[in-house]
């Protein structure tokens, strides 16, 4: 599925990384601890966390990680944004928590 | 110049997990009787039992780093220490400022007391200590150096609540005086598995939450006298100063 399939079917608000949004997804990773991300996150999956510090987006980097959802309409700080542009890989949002948002896309990707 | 012992990450009573016996009294005289001559008190999100323990350990001795044990954001615990009363004061200011309003329950996390002297309760924080402050990792950062503070991110090794657990690896321009390791590594076994670390500073500290843990890992510096400016200089290996891990 694309990026863009998810940001409609899902409400989501893109934050940065617009030239990342053609990445595909092939499935969903949730954690807030980012060793935990480096350990066990696979490629092409959609990350969701509550995380906004700018690490999230270099560990999304070595990962292979298609985008990042930050939950409960956190924002991420100005590092963040600008990291993500760099290394196009898309920030999104939802006003939604960690559980709602993790139920939809697990519906949306069955 | 001569060794100074420092255990410079202690919690006292105030802190939800500090043991009752952690009184100002107790602590002092634990770390008189394990030969320390400097000790950081680091309380989680509070400083206010530093004063006293100012007082108590002067007449023993025995210098203070006065300060706490942040909790970021991100929940990395990082230790700040600040040199004068001005200043711990205006970073408790910062701290009663970002703390969650979420009341402590003390039959789950522990009483959060300040004592007297003669270990009398004067003060119980409300509020649940061990809570992550609404400052990221970096405006904590940035706040304490406005305040000519030093700023430890605590016990790196450890899987939980630590700069790695949290965000992985060590972020950029981090500003961080030095790092903590705790007492189940040594800072020579931790450079083995990260080796991009080598030009940090790293002390050893006991993190002591029971009067028995202090000084069971300590750091010692090579200074002057134990003062703020002299720990600071031996932190970044200024002027002949530095610090030694036995």
């Amino acid at each position: 599925m694309k990026i863009t399939d998810i940001i409609t079917g899902l409400n989501l608000k893109v934050v940065s990384g617009h030239n990342g949004l053609s990445n595909e997804i092939t499935g969903g990773y949730v954690s807030d601890l980012l060793s935990d991300v480096i350990g066990n996150a696979k490629e092409g999956q959609i990350w969701i966390t509550l995380q906004t510090h700018q690490n999230i987006i270099a560990v999304a980097s070595l990962k292979d990680i298609s985008a990042i959802i930050i939950v409960k309409g956190l924002v991420p700080e100005v590092d963040t944004v600008e990291k993500s542009n760099i290394e196009k890989i898309p920030l999104l949002s939802t006003e939604m928590d960690t559980f709602n948002i993790a139920g939809r896309l697990f519906e949306l990707l069955r | 110049m001569d060794f100074f012992r420092a255990d410079l990450h202690i919690h006292t009573v105030l802190s939800p997990c500090g043991d009752l016996e952690m009184s100002p009294g107790n602590i002092v005289s634990e770390a008189a009787f394990k030969g320390l001559d400097i000790i950081g008190i680091t309380d989680h999100n509070t400083t206010r039992h530093c004063d006293l323990i100012t007082k108590m350990a002067s007449e023993k001795g025995i210098y203070v780093m006065q300060g706490a044990e942040v909790t970021t954001k991100e929940e990395v615990h990082c230790l700040a220490f600040f040199e004068n009363t001005d200043t711990l004061k205006k970073f408790q200011e910062f701290l009663d400022a970002s703390l969650p309003e979420i009341k402590n329950d003390p039959s789950i996390f522990g009483y959060q007391v300040q004592v007297d002297e003669d270990e009398n309760v004067v003060y119980e924080e409300s509020r649940l200590l061990i809570n992550a402050l609404y400052r990221s990792i970096k405006e904590t950062a940035a706040y304490i150096h406005s305040l000519n503070g030093l700023f430890i991110p605590a016990h790196i090794n450890r899987t939980k609540n630590s700069i790695y657990s949290q965000l992985g690896f060590l972020p950029d321009n981090l500003g961080a005086d030095a790092l903590e390791v705790s007492k189940t590594t040594t800072p020579e076994q931790f450079l083995k598995s990260h080796p991009e670390i080598k030009d940090f500073t790293l002390i050893r500290s006991s993190d002591a939450h029971y009067l028995n843990d202090i000084g069971t890992a300590f750091t010692s510096f090579y200074i002057n006298a134990p003062t703020f400016a002299e720990i600071g200089m031996a932190l970044r290996g200024e002027n002949g100063r530095k610090i030694v891990i036995e």
